[in-house]
């Protein structure tokens, strides 16, 4: 079951390995790969910014750098775990505003402030259920359930509130929100964050669960089939997936001092392309969390250094749409091109080519290609 | 299909000879049916309360102008939906286009028809770099789309600044024909129509379109058969691409002022439309005409919800609530159509 975080040695073994990814010594699997690749693009972003843009060296830019994306960092974590199962969640950035708008219609009814977070978490724990509740219960591909619920939630989110926002927030909250660490450049809800972060990449690559996540993703038959409780493992992650939603949402409404209904309109997408970006497999099975948060923080350092640059907002979403694309293009070309160099050598144990024809995320394989009894009989 | 046979229930067999009644019965089961009533419900509803939602002039007028753009997107979302992909670019592709098509108006002297034709071809043109790179890159339209649609509006966003095209810069002639009318029914929505026929009969009745149902409802039986998948694919998002660029010009020609946020996020009402007309999101099923009316049936709604004494603010909370019993139901109703084709073949 730790077959990937093991040390595994040498070459005598290495014909008997069965996963590609095992056969290169370790010193090759620790550094050529994906995770390193996007931690370096990232530093190099960061030197060339900061020897070519005027004041991206400044500290404050990395303050401001880190405010500006901590809730797709937050997101990002989750989201990593329901891609890598092979589904998806595209109603996050809603969840997001339906989490503020609680919270924001909660505390401005008088609610206590610590109460009226402890019920937006609430929200986006529903939220989350209601999503991993259609998705393995119903069995219904996560791509559509999320589309619905994607309106749904912001519909909600915009109903409640109208075009009104609500604004008038204690100080100390929205001061811890925007505030740092002591006199370091880091903003306090970096602390949030790394704690999360912690918790996520132990519960993905140091236990079972977590390789019950990637076996799902790989494989959902081969998985049911060796005892790993699916259902309950994707109910789980989109369950996980609202609530540090909501947690974001929180966030992101003591930042800007506002709860509103339109609040991270559109940050869906800004959250896969980031964690498609740090290497994930939008075909599910691969990818890791360091590279997520590298992928990012790549983000977020390419749309500073551009903001300082003078550029605009649109010329951001160029470059992070070329990115994405670059990205997943890229990582498919060089499978391509490394399968047909395994080929003239010895045979390939085990394709890593994505298979061709499945081009819609979010339907695994066994949800499409199995019948529909046939699924059922197997949940029993 | 599995070989050891379930406890199925015992359901009499059903001789079936397809009579009269059979296929009455087909139509009344089919999935379009149930939207069609659905639509006639919320009309009815509407029309009952506030008689001049479908008895005025404007009223008449808005019932087949409104939902026209987008029965056009969610044909081209369809066809991309039944061959297993999925296109997220659509409302960029508007936006860049109804942009272009502005821009030719003010900076050139070109003939309106040459301008209008340039403007769809150019949505072509951004639907074949989609379908290339999904058919040559073996990456999911998902991921794809997701990254032209950052790519194309922003490409719009920065070439517009901002400044924007005002109704006063397009021809009289076009912003005259976006209102007229011939025969009762708006000039715009004609088009639609045109378009949901072509489509349809593409699609239902040609090799091409079974081909594209066959790719998408299993990709790799479709390729070892030797269907074309790669050109398949390109041709069903250049067709996407393509309509989303007739959007864009209708979009010009109905509203005139194009500003960086035209057709921010409709993309999302297109692959609703679709979902609730039946065309199911793995591929493979569902009708161009489902689409359509389900495009019907949103827009409707949407103009519907102020009469019933909703705040249009809990709109876009009826389209998700729409979307998310559309599947549910799709779900179940396949989940008895097997059990009854388990049963026909044990009684066998």
């Amino acid at each position: 079951m730790t077959s990937l975080i093991h040390p595994s040695d040498s070459a005598t073994e290495k014909l008997t390995r069965t996963y590609r990814d095992h056969q290169r010594p370790l010193w090759q699997r620790a550094l050529l790969n994906r995770d390193v690749a996007v931690w370096a693009a990232l530093v190099a972003v960061f030197l060339y910014a900061s020897a070519t843009v005027p004041f991206f060296d400044r500290p404050i830019t990395i303050t401001y750098l880190l405010l500006d994306v901590a809730p797709i960092l937050l997101i990002a974590l989750p989201m990593t775990l329901v891609i890598i199962t092979g589904e998806i969640d595209l109603s996050v950035a809603s969840t997001v505003a339906l989490a503020s708008v609680s919270f924001g219609v909660l505390y401005d009814k008088g609610t206590p402030i610590l109460l009226a977070a402890v019920a937006a978490l609430l929200v986006g724990l529903v939220c989350g259920a209601l999503n991993g509740f259609l998705v393995t219960a119903l069995g219904l591909p996560s791509l559509a359930v999320t589309i619905g619920t994607l309106a749904l939630y912001r519909g909600i989110a915009v109903g409640l509130l109208g075009t009104t926002a609500i604004t008038d927030f204690p100080d100390t909250w929205t001061d811890w929100a925007r505030g740092r660490i002591g006199d370091s450049d880091i903003p306090s809800i970096m602390i949030p964050f790394a704690v999360l972060a912690v918790l996520f990449i132990v519960l993905l690559h140091f236990t079972a669960f977590g390789r019950g996540v990637y076996a799902i993703g790989l494989n959902e038959g081969a998985a049911r089939f060796s005892g790993i409780r699916v259902e309950r493992t994707k109910l789980l992650l989109f369950v996980l997936t609202g609530v540090v939603s909501a947690l974001a949402g929180i966030y992101y409404t003591l930042r800007y001092g506002s709860a509103r209904g339109d609040n991270a309109n559109g940050m869906e997408m800004q959250v896969i392309a980031a964690v498609l970006l740090g290497g994930v497999s939008i075909f599910g099975g691969r990818g890791a969390l360091p590279g997520v948060i590298a992928g990012v923080l790549l983000i977020g350092a390419i749309g500073s250094a551009l903001r300082l640059a003078d550029q605009t907002a649109d010329v951001i979403n160029i470059v992070t749409g070329l990115l994405l694309v670059v990205a997943v293009v890229g990582s498919s070309v060089l499978g391509w091109v490394s399968s047909k160099r395994r080929r003239r050598g010895a045979p390939e144990p085990r394709s890593s080519t994505t298979p061709p024809g499945t081009p819609t995320p979010g339907t695994t394989k066994a949800d499409t290609d199995v019948p529909v009894g046939e699924r059922e009989r197997e949940d029993r | 299909m599995s070989t050891a046979a379930p406890p199925a229930p015992t359901a009499p067999p059903t001789p079936k000879a397809p009579s009269i009644g059979a296929r009455a019965r087909k139509v009344l089961q089919a999935r379009e049916t149930g939207i069609i009533l659905a639509f006639l419900v919320v009309l009815a509803v509407t029309t009952a309360i506030n008689p001049s939602f479908l008895f005025s002039t404007d009223g008449w007028r808005d019932l087949f102008l409104t939902p026209s753009i987008l029965v056009v997107l969610a044909v081209g979302q369809a066809i991309v939906i039944i061959t297993r992909s999925v296109d997220l670019s659509q409302g960029s592709v508007l936006g860049l286009v109804a942009y272009a098509t502005g821009r030719m108006f003010v900076d050139t002297g070109l003939p309106l028809v040459v301008v209008l034709l340039l403007g769809i071809l150019l949505g072509v043109g951004l639907g074949l770099i989609n379908g290339a790179l999904v058919a040559f890159a073996k990456v999911p339209a998902l991921v794809i789309t997701l990254g032209t649609l950052y790519v194309y509006r922003g490409i719009m966003m920065s070439w517009a600044g901002s400044d924007r095209i005002n109704a006063s810069d397009i021809p009289r002639d076009l912003l005259s024909f976006g209102t007229s009318s011939i025969l009762g029914i708006p000039s715009l929505a004609w088009i639609s129509f045109l378009v949901l026929g072509v489509g349809a009969y593409l699609m239902g009745r040609t090799r091409g379109g079974r081909e594209m149902y066959a790719i998408g409802s299993d990709p790799d039986a479709a390729t070892l058969y030797g269907l074309k998948k790669t050109q398949r694919t390109l041709v069903a998002f250049a067709a996407s691409g393509g309509l989303a660029g007739l959007a864009g010009v209708m979009y010009v020609a109905r509203y005139g002022t194009i500003s960086s946020g035209a057709g921010l996020g409709i993309e999302f009402e297109a692959v609703g439309a679709a979902v609730i007309g039946g065309v199911a999101i793995f591929g493979g099923s569902g009708t161009i005409f489902g689409a359509a009316v389900g495009a019907y049936l949103l827009m409707t709604i949407n103009r519907g919800l102020p009469i019933l004494g909703i705040q249009d603010f809990w709109q876009r909370a009826v389209v998700g609530l729409l979307i998310i019993a559309a599947i549910v139901l799709d779900k179940v109703l396949r989940e008895r159509q097997h059990k009854k084709l388990l049963a026909e073949r044990d009684a066998a």
